[in-house]
């Protein structure tokens, strides 16, 4: 993952220490506070048949949109990563060749972008800074993983599917619904609209 | 000497000093922003109306105001004169109408656009123009050019400000660049396309306010704010060699000329120096350079909060002098300390 600044610390595991080593204290510490909770009440529940109850603005993985005839609407203006505090987005932009048009709605987009979910302190401010109505924070829960490499979100997890669209209506209040059905604005025309023209 | 009183400051300046240049003399935030007029170039100014003042009393000798906000960089002082800048209302309103124009057929895409973070008309938009635009007819389009293989213009972003014709014009020999047509239609051109091989036409990417001409070589690579700017210098045989250079990483993205706070070149650059000497073994590195804060660019470039720790551990008794002042006031003001 590119380095926007040298302010993030690189995680590297410590050296184990004499009584770690030792195996056995360690275990049964362990044993003997697995063996105490059995004795208290749980808290956790059954996920995901059982799921406890989130709020309607749920602020959980982010999804990148595409419009409505599924171009990308992301275009790698830098805005959401100089917005997150915790330093967790990064991308590189490419220019759209002709015949992309399709694929991408400006002229320029997002050739990686990468969100390191253990960064992210799901704050929202990435999908208040976008400027295009890219980037958008959804109910669903970033799943765990077993390496920190499969933290590292890439487009092929963030970017909706074509067939599987994820709805964001629920997190737009009425006035941002409003101004995007305004064609007044250029980034709410499509080709079609262009070509009317 | 005549002396120029803007905003209620009192100036002594130069016989035909600009009401601009006397304002620059005082500095501060009563020098009126500009577009087009830029110090280095000569007969530059006078076609973006942003520098418009009001002078409440024309001379000692003949007091009467002028009759209508005047382009102050090209108005010269006379003794005795009364210019007011943001102490007038009415000049403000004004502005806000200049960038109104400015902005009617300005395509608004800056999330796309090269120049983003260090575009002056971002910067005039966002501190004297107004949220909304009343303009709701198609905005002129162009096809964008390339300007020799090094160069990029995107002349729907244009402001026609005749910045690079200038600069093509003065500082390149042999005029190849110019604006042709007239009105709405009016854009830069090279005459029949001709590729611009002078050894300085890449100011031009450097003079124009906004982001009509940008440099190919950056193009998309990253936005400015992502970049770290290192003044650097090396023996050019062709100019003085003096840059800044824009780190990407470990990688120069690009190199450009220096600016001064008016954000005007001080040194003209080669093309060689600009676009073909990106290595950091080519250059001589001076150090980093100085961004005012409030700048995007400086974004993300701080990087630690020694000063405040320090001030903490002197509370606690830490420091080895051990001078343990009360926790009074200004006592955790990282600016009382010294780095």
């Amino acid at each position: 993952m590119l380095n926007l600044t040298n302010r993030s610390k690189v995680v590297v595991p410590t050296e184990l220490t004499l009584m770690e080593r030792l195996y056995l204290p360690a275990i049964l510490k362990g044993m003997f506070i697995t063996l105490s909770h059995l004795f208290k009440r749980k808290a956790t529940v059954k996920y995901p048949e059982q799921q406890r109850p989130i709020a309607s603005v749920y602020r959980g993985q982010h999804v990148l949109k595409r419009d409505d005839a599924g171009a990308e609407r992301c275009t790698a203006c830098g805005l959401c990563a100089v917005a997150c505090p915790a330093e967790a987005i990064t991308m590189e932009a490419a220019e759209r060749k002709k015949g992309e048009e399709n694929l991408y709605r400006e002229e320029k987009y997002a050739a990686t972008y990468e969100i390191n979910m253990l960064r992210c302190i799901f704050c929202g401010l990435c999908e208040e800074a976008c400027p295009k109505e890219a980037i958008f924070l959804t109910d669903r829960i970033v799943p765990s993983s077993f390496t920190r490499g499969e933290e590292v979100f890439g487009k092929d997890k963030l970017v909706e599917s074509l067939q599987e669209r994820v709805d964001v209506t629920k997190r737009q209040t009425q006035e941002v619904l409003a101004f995007k059905q305004n064609k007044k604005h250029k980034h709410n025309q499509t080709i079609q609209d262009k070509l009317i023209r | 000497m005549p002396k120029v009183t803007i905003d209620g400051i009192e100036i002594e300046v130069p016989n035909g000093t600009t009401i601009l240049e006397a304002a620059r003399m005082i500095g501060g935030d009563i020098v009126p922003p500009t577009m087009c007029y830029y110090s280095k170039l000569k007969t530059s100014g006078g076609y973006c109306r942003t520098c418009l003042v009001k002078v409440s009393k024309g001379s000692e000798k003949d007091p009467r105001p002028m009759p209508k906000p005047v382009a102050s960089c090209r108005t010269s002082v006379m003794d005795g004169m009364e210019v007011q800048n943001i102490t007038s209302p009415e000049i403000l309103e004004a502005r806000a109408g200049v960038v109104e124009m400015l902005l009617l057929n300005h395509p608004l895409d800056c999330p796309v656009c090269d120049q983003a973070g260090e575009c002056h008309l971002q910067d005039l938009a966002y501190e004297h123009g107004k949220a909304e635009t009343r303009y709701e007819f198609p905005r002129r389009e162009f096809e964008k050019r390339d300007i020799g293989d090094k160069i990029q213009l995107h002349m729907t972003r244009c402001i026609l400000c005749y910045r690079c014709v200038k600069t093509a014009d003065q500082v390149t020999d042999g005029r190849v660049h110019g604006v042709c047509n007239r009105g709405e239609v009016a854009e830069i051109s090279t005459y029949i396309e001709n590729a611009i091989d002078n050894d300085f036409s890449g100011n031009v990417i450097d003079v124009c306010p906004v982001g009509a001409l940008t440099d190919k070589t950056f193009r998309f690579n990253s936005r400015v704010w992502f970049t770290k700017p290192v003044d650097a210098h090396r023996d050019c045989p062709t100019c003085s060699g003096k840059v800044r250079l824009w780190y990407k990483g470990e990688e120069v993205a690009r190199v450009t000329a220096r600016k001064d706070k008016w954000g005007e070149v001080e040194e003209w650059i080669c093309n060689s120096c600009r676009f073909e000497h990106k290595k950091t073994s080519d250059w001589v590195i001076e150090g980093p350079s100085k961004i005012d804060r409030h700048s995007v660019i400086s974004a993300n470039h701080y990087q630690s909060l020694k000063a405040l720790k320090s001030t903490i551990d002197r509370q606690r008794g830490a420091l080895p002098h051990g001078e343990k002042t009360a926790l009074g006031a200004g006592a955790l003001n990282p600016n009382n300390e010294e780095k």
